[in-house]
This record gives structure tokens, sequence and C-alpha cells, in this order.
């Protein structure tokens, strides 16, 4: 097995265009899982750890970019405040250990549907950058998930920053599992309400072949909303409107069974998730007053 | 390949390791510091716990060659030669250690969160030792442990 370590980004897309087949390595926490149990033996890893730019994230063109290889543990610290979703799903993610590791790049590469990572980036329509030696390209987040493990990533690419819009309004994250630590989550669901554009983002974890919008239950609560002229008068959604928008979340799922839960219990779980979620998000908009 | 690093305040050059291994093999096999445990190797346990460059990750899920040039501190380190870290001792006070085996990556994850945090609360040790898996002790003890630590650190 052959060990590459370039020390900057321009090197490291040198040795992924040498080697395409080079497995890449930031965090390492789910890489290593497959190495220690001999799961994959690739003919070469590409450690990232060395390359500071993927470290890097600051405010471009009024967008947050945000670096492949910052760990969930600098999500929370140091970006929580301007993007409270994701810093709530990072939370979740493993235990101090592993969050001081891993890294939303390394959520992508592995693009598993239970990924925590995913679903406050496609409800807050996220871009995904990817780099080679030719140059760089953004995805929409939900097109750069092409499957259940699978991305849109080119063998000579390197996916470097994710692109996504400061959180303009609450955001939520719920997850399902068996203890509030250290768990994959049975299902959970993102919501991110956006009150400059009227929006309410929505999105599925591990509850489907990928994560998932939920267009029609956003269509629908954008509708009550802006018929209720209840942005402006930031008064209370109607609990059938509430009730609705879960069932249509729910039906949005497309779970299956497994070990860590029947369909059925996705189906239902992630419908009351997304009712309390929403609960929550619009207390805390009512709750602000001033909030653009 | 050859590795160089430094554990626990000394540089360190180990030759021949392997290019898929980890750093738990490296400090565990190579470097004759057997206080890393290896329980589960991938990173559900918490036993293998380590600093490094400062950060408290999971020595399995380290790619040995990632730990080129880096600090590594371990429980060895912990300790000043054989006297105890008042964590340590703390441990050994409240009879938080049964057959010991989580018990090094129970002091590093504690000692992380006690240098972060010295005045933690109930939820907040919790959280810090969620990665960390006791199969003998049923964490009480452990809890003990902890609060009896934060209480020496706080004064
Ligand atoms: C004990 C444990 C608990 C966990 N709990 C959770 C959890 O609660 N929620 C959750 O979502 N995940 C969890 N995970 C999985 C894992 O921590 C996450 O998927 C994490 O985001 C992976 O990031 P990493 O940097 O460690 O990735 P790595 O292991 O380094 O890489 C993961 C994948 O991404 C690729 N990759 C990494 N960086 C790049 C890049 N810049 N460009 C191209 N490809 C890249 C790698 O080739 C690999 O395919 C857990 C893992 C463990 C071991
Ligand atoms: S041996 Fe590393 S976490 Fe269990
Ligand atoms: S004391 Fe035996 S595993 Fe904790």
């Amino acid at each position: 097995m052959e060990f590459i370590q370039p020390l900057n980004l321009a090197e490291a897309l040198e040795a992924k265009d040498a080697h395409p087949e080079a497995v890449p390595i930031r965090g390492g926490t789910d890489v290593m899982v497959g190495l220690n149990f001999a799961r994959s033996r690739p003919a070469a890893v590409l450690d990232l750890s060395r390359v500071e730019e993927l470290e890097e994230w600051g405010l471009e063109d009024g967008l947050l970019r945000v670096g492949a290889g910052v760990s969930y543990t600098r999500i929370i610290e140091e970006i929580g405040g301007r993007l409270p979703g994701l810093a709530r799903a990072s939370r979740t993610v493993g235990s101090p250990q592993i969050r001081n590791r891993g890294t939303v790049g390394g959520n992508l590469g592995t693009a598993s549907p239970a990924g925590d990572g995913l679903p406050p980036l496609y409800a807050s329509d996220a871009e995904v950058e990817v780099v080679s030696t030719r140059g760089s390209r953004r995805i929409p987040v939900a097109d750069f998930i092409s499957g259940p493990k699978r991305n849109a990533l080119a063998p000579q690419e390197l996916i470097s920053a994710f692109y996504v819009a400061e959180a303009g309004g609450p955001q939520q994250y719920s997850k399902i599992g068996t203890r509030n630590a250290m768990v994959i989550a049975v299902c959970a669901f993102a919501l991110a309400l956006h009150p400059e554009s009227g929006r309410v983002g929505t999105c599925v974890g591990s509850a489907g072949p990928t994560p998932l919008r939920a267009e029609e239950a956003e269509r629908f609560m954008r509708g009550v909303l802006e018929e209720g002229g209840l942005w402006e008068s930031r008064g209370a959604i109607p609990e059938a409107a509430l009730r609705r928008f879960g069932e249509l979340v729910a039906g949005a799922a497309r779970p299956i069974d497994d070990v860590r839960g029947t369909a059925e219990y996705r189906r239902h779980s992630v419908g009351v998730l997304a009712r309390r979620a929403l609960g929550w998000a619009w207390d805390e908009y009512r709750g602000v007053r001033g909030a653009a | 390949m050859r590795l160089r690093l430094v554990v626990n305040g000394e540089v360190r050059e180990v030759d021949d390791v392997w290019e898929g291994e980890s750093l738990l093999y490296v400090l565990r096999e190579r470097l004759e510091l057997p206080g890393s445990k290896n329980a589960c190797e991938q990173g559900e346990c918490g036993s293998c716990s380590v600093y490094v460059d400062g950060s408290l990750v999971c020595s399995c899920l380290v790619l040995a060659g990632q730990a080129e040039g880096r600090e590594v501190v371990t429980v060895e380190g912990i300790s000043d030669g054989d006297d105890l870290h008042p964590v340590q001792r703390a441990f050994v006070d409240a009879g938080a250690v049964q057959c010991g085996f989580c018990t090094p990556g129970f002091v590093v994850a504690t000692h992380d969160l006690l240098r972060r945090n010295p005045d933690p609360d109930e939820a907040d040790i919790r959280e810090a030792l969620a990665g960390n898996l006791c199969r003998c002790t049923g964490y009480e003890k452990i809890l003990d442990a902890v609060r009896l630590a934060a209480r020496g650190a706080t004064g």
C-alpha cells in the first residue's frame, strides 16, 4: 500500500491526478474502520490531513465557504452561530473523539443516507465544490449525492469545500437513535426557515437511499405561511397545518426495514420529528423580535 | 515506511511501519506503550484515546502516517513518572477501576474534559465521556471519579 502525503492542495490534486485510484483520508473515521477490518485494501491512500486549504472557512460573495477538512468540533465551536442546523447535527455525531477528527467533507465522501452532516446542507441548498488539476465545479448537494454511498466525484477530483448561506432564520436538526450519543440515525430530520425568501427548507435523513427533500411539505408550508401572512404577523401556525406538514414529510420518506428500525417506524417517526422541529423553529422565529 | 513523531515529549523514530496500520498499533506494538488499549478498532469504545496535537482522538482511527511529526500524548504521558496524575488518583480513590481495560481511555478523556472545563456539570461529564465504554462498573463510580477529580481541579 502506498501512502501519499501532500502538503498543500496543489500537491494533493497532482497526486490524485497521478493516482486516481488513491483513497483520500482526512479524519479517517470511516476509512480506518474499513482498513482495520481489512474490508478495504486500497493500493494507495492519499492523506489530506496536512492540506491547510481544506481547513479554512470564511465568507465569499455573501456565502459561507467551509473547507472539506473542517472538523465537526470546529463547526460547532467556530461556525455554530452562523449555521445552527449543521451545528446541531454535528453535535449528534459520534463522540468528542469522533467529532474532533471527522469532517463534513468525509461525510460527503462516504455519502451514507444516514450521514448527519448532509440533511442540514440539503435544507439550506448548499453546494459542494469539487476540484481537480483541471479546475473546480460547484454541484448542488442533492446532485452531488447520487445514490446510497455514491457521489458525483470523478476519480481525479477531491472535495474542497461546501458553500451555504448563513442562517437567515431558525434551524433545527432532530435524530432518532437508541442513545443520545454514538448512534447511527434510525431517522433524522433537518429544517431551515428562510424568512428572507419565505421558504421552508427540509430534509429527511436515514429514511431513503439518500437524504431526501420533502418538497411537497415545503410547498405546503410555504403556502400556509404566505396566505396567513404569518411571516409578518409572527402568528402561530394552526395545529392542523403542523400535522399536515408532518404527514407530508412522512410521505416523502422512502425507508426500508433494517436492523436499526422498520420502514413503518421510520416513516412515522420522521413525521413526528418534522412536526416538532417546525413547531420549535417557528416558536423561535416568533420570539425573535426584528429578525429579517 | 519510516515514521517520526513526538510521543510523550520524546522524539521517536520507527522503521518498517506498514502504511495501513493505525497509530494505536504503532504505540502498542512498536513503541512498547501498551497503556492505550485495543478493544474495538472502530472508534466505538474510546479505550485507545490519546491526544494528537492536543486534540482527543481514537488512536485506532489515525493512520500511522498521519501522525508523522505530530505530538502524541498517551495515558503513560499523563502521569509524572510513577506519580499518578490527580485524574488517575481520583479513579483509584473512587473505586472506578474494575478490570481496568477501559480506564486508560477514561483517564485521557477525563483529562481532556477538565482541561477544557474545570467545573463540568453532570451533562458536560456525560457528554464528554459518551465515546468511552465500560463493561464492568456500570459507570456510576466512573462519574464519581470525574467529580472527585474536578473538585480537586477546582480546589
Ligand atoms: C464510532 C463512530 C461513530 C460515528 N458516528 C457518526 C454519526 O453519528 N453520524 C455520522 O454522520 N457519521 C458518523 N460516523 C461516521 C464518520 O465519522 C463520518 O462519516 C465523518 O463525517 C467522516 O469524516 P472523516 O473526515 O473522518 O472521513 P474519512 O474517513 O477520512 O473519509 C470518509 C470518505 O470520504 C472520502 N473523503 C474524505 N475527505 C475527502 C475529500 N476532501 N475529497 C474527496 N474525498 C474525501 C474518503 O476517501 C472516504 O471515502 C461515525 C464513525 C465512527 C467510527
Ligand atoms: S479501540 Fe479505538 S475506539 Fe475502541
Ligand atoms: S473496568 Fe472493566 S471495562 Fe471498565
